[in-house]
C-alpha cells in the first residue's frame, strides 16, 4: 500500500473526483448526463489498460465484456427482480468467467493468437446473443418502468447509477494504481517487456496473462449493467458495438498505454474530440476514419502517447505523471 | 436430407475454395513478416467494390475485370506498407496489429461515407450445371476454377522466379538475406502488396455470389484467420486446405441450424485449434 503515498495517484483521483464533486454540486442533468459517458469511458479504457498497456497484449474485443456482463446483469434484474448492485457483481462475475476460460484456453500461446481470438470473441458472442431465446433474441430485454420505483422513483436512479458509475471510476482508478506498484504488475510489465526473460525470472507468465485478463474484464462487465440500467432496455446491436472497443484502444494510446493517467486524459480527450467531429458536418460521417488516422499517427510516431511523451520529455514531471 | 445435405457440401467446399484464397494472402504476410494484417477484411470488400463498379460503371465482365482489381490491390498493398507499417515491422506486435488496425478504420470510415451500407449486388448469371440432385452454380465453379489458377501461380512464383526466391529468403531469415544482398524493405513491400492482391482477389469473386456491403469483409476476415490456424500460420498451402475444410464444415452447420449461428461453432473451432493443434492440422515447423 506504500504506493499511495506518491502524488502520482492522487492527482489522477483528484482530477476524477473533481469531475464527479462538481456534477454533484451543480445537480445538473445535462452535466450529469455527459460526466456520465466520461466517466464510463474512463473505465473502459483503465480496465483495457491493464491488458494493453502493462501487458503488451492487444484486446480487440474489449466491449464483448460490457455487453455480456450488461446482458447477464439486465437478465437478473429484469426477469428474476435482483437489485441493481447483485446484478451488476453478477455482470461483472460473468464477464470474469468468459475472460478466464478464454484466457486458459489462449494464453499458453503468444503474440498475435490472443489479438485473433479477441477479434473472433465479439462476433461469436454476439451470434450467440441474437440467437438465444432467454436473452429476447435479436429484439432484446427491458425492464419494466416499476422497477424504478426500488430506487426512488426514475429521476433518482439516474442519479444513483451516476454515483455507482463515479464510485467504479475511482475503484478501477485505485486498482490500476495499485496493479501497477504490485508483485503482479511488475510480472505484467517483464511479460510486456520481454517474455522469455520474465520467464526466466519466475513469473508464471500464462497465468499472470490470464488473470489481468480477468481484471480487465471485470470492470467493463459491471459497467455494462450499469449502463443498461440506466438505458432501460438491452439489444444486440447496442452491447456488442465494435466501434466502442475501437474508440477505446484509441483513447488509451492517445493518453498513454502503460500510465495510470493516460487512459483518463485519453478518454476525456478524445470524448471531447469526437463530441465535436460529430456535431461538424464536414467530419459526421468519417469520424471513424479520423480516429483511425489519430491512431495511425500515435502508433508510428508518439507510441507512448501523450502522458508517456510528456514523461520522457520532461524527466521532473515523472513523480506526478505515472 | 441427404440431398440437402449434398448440395450444401458441394456448395460449401465451392465457397470455400474462394476463402481459402483470402487466407493465402493472409498466411503468406505473417509468414513472410510476422504480421497480422487486419487491412485484410476491408481490402476483401475494396475488391468487391472495385468488381461493382467496373461492372456497373464501365460494363466490363467481372472475370475479365479481375487482373485490373489484382492490379489496383497489389498497388494498394504496395502504400499501405509503406505508409503504415515499414516504420513498426521491427516493434513488438502490439504496434503492427494497431497499425494495420488503423488502417482497417480509415477504410471502414472513408468506404462507409462514400458507399453507404446500403447491400449491393454484381448481377450475373453464369449458368449451373446439373449432377442428379445436386446443383453446382457457374459463377461458384468458375470461382473455384480461379482460386486453383491463382494458388498455382502463387507457387511457381515462389518457387521459380528471383523475387519470389527472395521473399521465401526473408521469411527464413531476414537478417541473413539482407547480409546476402536480398533488398529486404523492398521484398517485405512486395510480399505484403502480394498478400493485399489475394485478399482483393478473393472479394471480386465473392461479389459474384453474395450480396455485400463496406463492412462485409470484417466477416470473412474472421473466416480467413480461423482458417490461417487451421492450415497453420504462415503456411499458405494450409491455407487453401483449411478453406475447403471450413467451406464444408459451413455447409454441414447450414443443414442443422439458421445460418446466424455460423459464427458460434467457428470460433469454438478456433479456440479448440489453439488449445489442442496450435500448429495448424497440416502440423507445419
Amino acid at each position: 500500500m506504500n504506493a499511495l503515498k506518491y502524488p502520482a495517484f492522487w492527482l489522477t483521483i483528484g482530477l476524477v473526483a473533481a469531475a464527479g464533486a462538481a456534477t454533484f454540486i451543480t445537480r445538473s442533468p445535462t452535466l450529469r448526463e455527459d460526466m456520465f459517458l466520461l466517466l464510463m469511458y474512463v473505465v473502459l479504457a483503465t480496465s483495457l489498460n491493464i491488458l494493453l498497456g502493462y501487458t503488451g497484449y492487444v484486446n480487440f474485443g474489449h466491449i464483448v465484456f460490457f455487453g455480456l456482463g450488461g446482458y447477464v446483469g439486465f437478465y437478473f434484474m429484469s426477469r428474476l427482480g435482483w437489485p441493481l448492485w447483485w446484478a451488476a457483481l453478477a455482470g461483472g462475475a460473468a464477464s470474469g468467467l468468459l475472460a478466464l476460460l478464454l484466457g486458459m484456453a489462449v494464453f499458453r500461446l503468444r503474440g498475435a493468437y490472443f489479438a485473433l481470438a479477441t477479434l473472433g470473441v465479439n462476433e461469436a458472442v454476439r451470434a450467440f446473443i441474437n440467437n438465444f431465446k432467454p436473452f429476447g433474441g435479436p429484439t432484446g430485454m427491458s425492464l419494466n418502468f416499476a422497477v424504478y420505483q426500488d430506487y426512488g422513483g426514475a429521476a433518482n436512479a439516474l442519479w444513483i447509477t451516476f454515483a455507482a458509475m463515479f464510485g467504479l471510476a475511482l475503484l478501477s482508478i485505485t486498482v490500476s494504481y495499485l496493479v501497477k506498484f504490485s508483485r503482479f504488475g511488475l510480472g505484467l510489465m517483464a511479460i510486456r517487456e520481454d517474455e522469455d526473460a520474465a520467464k526466466v525470472m519466475g513469473v508464471r507468465t500464462p497465468w499472470a496473462k490470464t488473470q489481468a485478463f480477468v481484471l480487465s474484464a471485470i470492470f467493463p462487465g459491471m459497467v455494462g449493467v450499469l449502463f443498461f440500467f440506466k438505458n432501460g432496455n438491452v439489444e444486440p446491436g447496442d452491447a456488442f458495438r465494435i466501434h466502442m472497443s475501437i474508440e477505446t484502444i484509441v483513447m488509451v494510446m492517445l493518453g498513454g498505454q502503460g500510465t495510470v493517467l493516460g487512459p483518463v486524459v485519453g478518454s476525456a480527450a478524445y470524448e471531447r474530440l469526437r463530441g465535436y467531429l460529430l456535431t461538424s458536418d464536414l467530419f459526421k460521417n468519417l469520424h471513424l476514419a479520423v480516429a483511425g488516422f489519430l491512431l495511425l499517427i500515435i502508433v508510428l510516431f508518439v507510441p507512448a502517447g501523450l502522458v508517456g511523451w510528456l514523461r520522457g520529455r520532461f524527466p521532473k514531471v515523472r513523480r506526478w505523471l505515472q | 436430407m441427404a440431398e440437402q445435405f449434398f448440395a450444401s457440401l458441394a456448395d460449401g467446399l465451392l465457397i470455400g475454395f474462394v476463402y481459402g484464397l483470402a487466407a493465402m494472402g493472409l498466411s503468406l504476410i505473417w509468414g513472410v513478416m510476422n504480421v497480422i494484417n487486419l487491412t485484410h477484411g476491408p481490402v476483401m470488400a475494396l475488391g468487391m467494390f472495385a468488381t461493382f463498379l467496373i461492372f456497373s460503371q464501365l460494363h466490363i465482365h467481372p472475370y475479365l475485370a479481375l487482373p485490373l482489381v489484382a492490379l489496383l490491390g497489389l498497388l494498394f498493398g504496395l502504400a499501405t506498407y509503406f505508409i503504415a507499417v515499414h516504420r513498426v515491422i521491427n516493434a513488438p506486435h502490439l504496434s503492427t496489429l494497431l497499425a494495420t488496425f488503423a488502417v482497417n478504420m480509415i477504410i471502414i470510415g472513408v468506404g462507409t461515407t462514400i458507399f453507404t451500407t446500403t447491400p449491393r449486388t454484381v448481377d450475373f448469371d453464369m449458368g449451373r450445371l446439373q449432377f442428379g440432385t445436386v446443383t453446382l452454380l457457374g459463377t461458384r465453379l468458375v470461382a473455384a476454377l480461379i482460386t486453383i489458377l491463382v494458388a498455382a501461380g502463387l507457387y511457381l512464383f515462389l518457387y521459380r522466379t528471383r523475387p519470389g526466391k527472395a521473399i521465401r529468403a526473408v521469411a527464413n531469415n531476414r537478417a541473413a538475406a539482407s547480409l546476402m544482398g536480398v533488398p529486404t524493405a523492398r521484398t517485405l513491400g512486395l510480399a505484403f502488396g502480394i498478400g493485399t492482391m489475394l485478399a482483393s482477389l478473393a472479394g471480386a469473386l465473392i461479389a459474384t455470389f453474395f450480396p455485400f456491403t463496406i463492412l462485409s469483409g470484417a466477416g470473412y476476415e474472421m473466416k480467413a484467420f480461423v482458417i490461417c490456424v487451421l492450415g497453420g500460420l504462415g503456411n499458405p498451402t494450409g491455407a487453401l486446405v483449411g478453406g475447403l475444410v471450413l467451406g464444408a464444415m459451413e455447409g454441414i452447420i447450414s443443414v442443422f441450424m439458421p445460418n446466424t449461428w455460423v459464427p458460434v461453432p467457428e470460433f469454438i473451432l478456433f479456440v479448440l485449434i489453439l488449445l489442442f493443434r496450435p500448429t495448424g492440422l497440416l502440423g507445419a515447423r
